[in-house]
Order: C-alpha cells, then structure tokens, then sequence
C-alpha cells in the first residue's frame, strides 16, 4: 500500500498529466478517471479563472479562449508558491515574453506590467498621507526635501502605447483603433478612494519618479527630469500624486 | 473569545460592500476566505474592518492543506496568526483535505484516504494550527468525488475520532454530505446518523451543480446556485439533534444581488427557529 506522501505525489501528478492516480475508486470503478478529471478541470479552470482576474486587459486582447490556452502553459511552467493567489502572476509578463505563439502582439509584456503593477497597488500597505502644508513647506526648501512615495506607485515605460491600450481595452468600452508602435510610459498607484488608475507620464516625470525613490532630494529629482527631458515642469506630476495621496513622509533625517 | 451565534451568516463579497453599510442587514455573522486578506494593506482590509466592527466574524481558510503529507506551510500559518491577531474572528476553519504538492498550489479541496496513517498526519497538522493560532479551530467535512481503495475509516468516525484526540471542533457543511453521499451513491441521512455532532460548532449550506455519469448523477460542490431541497431537509434532521448552530448560506461563484443572499439567509433564520428553545420544547 502506498504511503501519504506516495498517494499525494501520485494524485498531484495525474492533475498534471491525466494519469488516473493508483488507489482512486468509486461505486462503479469503471467511472473513476471520469471523476478524476472532475478535479483535474477544477484545479486548470480556477487557476486560470485566477489569472484572468489579474490580468483582464491581456485576456481581452487575446481572447478567452487563448487566453486558457496560455494559462495552462504558464501554470505548468510558474504554479503558484503559495495559497495567497493575490500575489501569484508577477512572473507572467516574462513568461508572455518568452512565449512563442504571442511573439505577433510585442506589446502583450508591458501590458502586463500594467497589471502586475495594479496588482500590487491594490494590496500595497497602508500609510497616512502627507498632509498639503507639508507639501508646501516641502517645496519651499527643494534642496534638502526628501519625499516619500507609497509603496503602491510604481510606473512602467515602454517602447509601445501601452496606456492607450490599457485603457481601450477595459470593460464596457469598444477597443478603438490606435498606433501601438509609440513609447508610452504609465503610471499606477492607489489612490485615496483605493482606485488604481493608469495614467500616462513623459520621459522627464519619470527620471523626476526613479530620482524620488531612490530618496534624492526634490531638487535633484527635477534636475534628473529635465536632463531626460528639456523643459520639464515636475508642478502636474507632483499635484496629481498629491492629491492622491501618494506622498506619505517628508523628513530629511531618517533617509541616506 | 466569543463564539459565533446561533442564527445565519453570509459569505462576505466586496461588491455588496456599499449595501451592506447602507442597509446593515440583521444576521448573525460574515464569514471570509482568509485567503483574500493576506495583501498589505488596501481595499480588502479596509472592508473587513468596517465588516468586523458591526457584526462577528468567521475566519475560513481554504489553503492549509491540513491533509497534506509534510510539513505545514510555516509562513501560512503565520499569516493567519496576524489576520487572527488583526481581526480576533470569532472562528476559524479549515477543511479536511490537501490543496499543495510540492511547493505549488493547486487551488482545489483534493481528497485523501481515510487510514490510521492520514489520521495521525492529520490531527499533528490540527495540534500545529491550534498552536500556532493560540485557538481551537473548525474542521470541515469535504465534497468528493471519489473514494481511495486504501481507506479503513468511515470519513465520520475519521472526523470524529480528530475531534477527540485534537479538541477541534467540526464543521458540518450539509451541502457536502448530500453531494458526497449522492456521488458514491451511500444515504446522507446514514452519513447524519454516524456524525459526531456534539462537535459540530457551525454548519454550510450552498449550491451544487450536477454532472451526469453512466450510472447516475455525479453533484460538483460549486457554490453558484441555491441550497436545494434535500439539502433543506437535511438540515432539519441536524437542528433536531442539535438545535440552532451558526448556519453559513456560501454562494462563491456567479454571485447574486445582496437580497437573493438575504432570502436564503432568512430561510436557514426559520429553520433555526423552529429548533429553539429546544428540542423537547418544540416536541411538546
């Protein structure tokens, strides 16, 4: 008689291949793999049901039925690690860059970045935001102010319009025609009412963006920004994540 | 820690949020995957405090994998111990099943044999989870749709004989023993007959689907329809032996409107009622 580690690897191998595990029966015997793939189906739908929910906006642009398809490839290639499916997909992006059948659609990785990234914005901590008089003492002394971005906003740039896309392709709305092959960068955080919106930000917004995270102060943060793009004016960027709420601590001590 | 009261529960979904904090409807308690509260921070958090703080809460896991050979998964388990620290459910469950192999999650409630092998791996899990919570914790009976050749041990003295050897107390999910006993074609009120019920701290009800087999119906445990009529009837045979228990409506899959949820809910408030005051109360 197989051991519980023999019968569990036995069962986990069948839902992988098909193979009717040893042992399993059933009152007609005869219909044991039709119960089996009962199980079989319930692990691949769900999974797939899981990764459609995080990436909505891929399986619009593929089709639901491809979509299935490039699921099962992924989830025999990146099951998830662990039962919090929140966190499973991050790899995704790479894997669709890797995946021959969508080599057509080079825009499909940074897509889902998007994704990935919204993903991470949803459940990213909590943090209080930075109160406005902060904000404007803050821009009083650009020099020395370091100022902290919440953990949900993170941005991704892009050799295609992937903004565009994102945002033709969202439920309720008709894909209208666009011109992919332009450099797009998005930007995504959560905002104050837990919405996590895509917006479109410029070369300059985000070297001022990388410049920020890595804790520079403001004033070489707007330096990083106007030598990647002359001319820019971090006053929009600054105000939008303001108002979200994507500011959480100003200080200059307790940063390198 | 105060126990779930005797009167019906719902499975909480985000998009009823707004109508719930509008309409505060009367029930006895919310139950959550736990699963689905394990982000940092954010939306989900944010509603299930707000949930939390008007009504008690059931805490049900879906990803122990408790019948699993091995190790319990240190880190999931230490995730449930902050939700349980954050929120101090008034319970918490889990399933008699397995659900991850060898560091991948398979997402489903996978049957295990029923040996004294299974049954010491078992209540180890059970001792670590009850331990590591610092709380006694629920074990469910499952849906299956198959048996093991290997098995010795009716699933009830099983479940039964984990709930005297680790002090855990049961789940009875009625829905499961009538989709159960239906699919291996055995009598759901014999499955009733032999359960330990003086265990049983909350009961489930939900939907099934039906598949057909060359030799009958096989029921799939989906959660996408309302409790059905045996199911109903079943039940009533538990309050009669037991009286009013926390009685959960699950609806996980093409979730309806709030008041379809609220009607089913009602109907199990009835059935509760007719138990209350005791048995012999009602017999007289």
């Amino acid at each position: 008689m197989l051991a519980h580690p023999d019968v569990v690897a036995a069962f986990a191998g069948g839902l992988r291949d098909g193979a009717l595990p040893p042992g399993v029966t059933a009152p007609n015997p005869e219909e044991s793999a039709l119960r089996f793939a009962v199980y079989r189906n319930n692990v691949a739908q769900s999974l797939t049901e899981a990764l459609g929910r995080r990436f909505p906006v891929i399986q619009r642009l593929v089709g639901e039925d491809f979509f299935g398809a490039l699921a099962r490839a992924f989830l025999l290639s990146h099951p998830p690690a662990s039962p919090v499916l929140l966190a499973w997909g991050n790899a995704f992006p790479g894997f669709l860059e890797g995946f021959p059948p969508v080599q057509g659609l080079p825009y499909l990785p940074d897509v889902a970045r998007i994704e990935v990234a919204r993903g991470l914005a949803f459940h990213a901590a909590d943090h209080d935001p930075l109160p406005p008089a902060a904000l404007t003492r803050a821009a009083q002394d650009p020099g020395l102010t370091r100022l902290r971005l919440h953990p949900s906003a993170r941005w991704v740039p892009s050799d295609w319009a992937i903004v565009s896309i994102w945002h033709s392709n969202q439920p309720g709305t008709e894909a209208w025609p666009l011109r992919a092959d332009r450099p797009e960068t998005a930007l995504i955080f959560r905002d104050r009412g837990f919405d996590v919106p895509v917006h479109a930000i410029g070369p300059g917004d985000a070297a001022f963006l990388q410049r920020l995270r890595d804790a520079a102060p403001l004033l070489a943060c707007a330096e990083a920004g106007s030598r990647a793009e002359p001319g820019h004016d971090p006053a929009p960027l600054l105000g939008l994540l303001a108002q979200a709420g994507g500011f959480i601590a100003s200080n200059t001590e307790d940063q390198p | 820690m105060t126990a779930l009261p005797a009167a019906p529960g719902l499975g909480f979904k985000a998009e009823h949020f707004a109508e719930i904090r509008a309409t505060r409807p009367a029930l006895g308690f919310w139950e959550v995957h736990a699963e689905n509260y394990m982000g940092e921070g954010g939306l989900p958090h944010a509603q299930l405090a707000a949930i939390r703080a008007d009504y008690p809460l059931s805490l049900h896991g879906v990803g122990l994998s408790i019948g699993g050979p091995g190790r319990l998964d240190r880190q999931h388990l230490a995730r449930l111990r902050r939700l349980c620290d954050r929120y101090v459910p008034e319970s918490f469950s889990e399933h008699l099943a397995w659900s991850s192999h060898d560091d991948a999650y398979l997402n489903d409630l996978l049957p295990l044999p029923y040996t004294s092998e299974t049954l010491e791996v078992v209540c180890d899990h059970v001792d670590e989870v009850q331990e590591a919570l610092g709380r006694r914790m629920l074990i469910e009976n499952p849906a299956t749709y198959l048996l093991f050749a290997q098995s010795t041990l009716p699933e009830t003295d099983f479940l039964a004989e984990v709930a005297r050897r680790t002090g855990c107390g049961l789940l009875l999910d009625v829905n499961n023993v009538f989709v159960s006993a239906t699919n291996h074609r055995t009598n759901p009120a014999a499955y009733l007959a032999a359960f330990p019920l003086d265990a049983v701290s909350e009961i489930h009800l939900g939907g099934f689907f039906t598949e057909a087999l060359p030799s009958g119906p096989l029921l799939i445990d989906a959660h996408g329809a309302p409790v059905a009529d045996p199911v109903w009837d079943l039940l009533e045979e538990v309050l009669a032996r037991r009286g009013p228990l926390p009685t959960l409506i699950e609806w996980d899959n093409d979730v309806p409107p709030l008041p379809t949820l609220l009607r089913e809910a009602e109907r199990a408030g009835q059935a509760l009622e007719r138990y209350r005051g005791g048995v012999l109360a009602r017999a007289s």
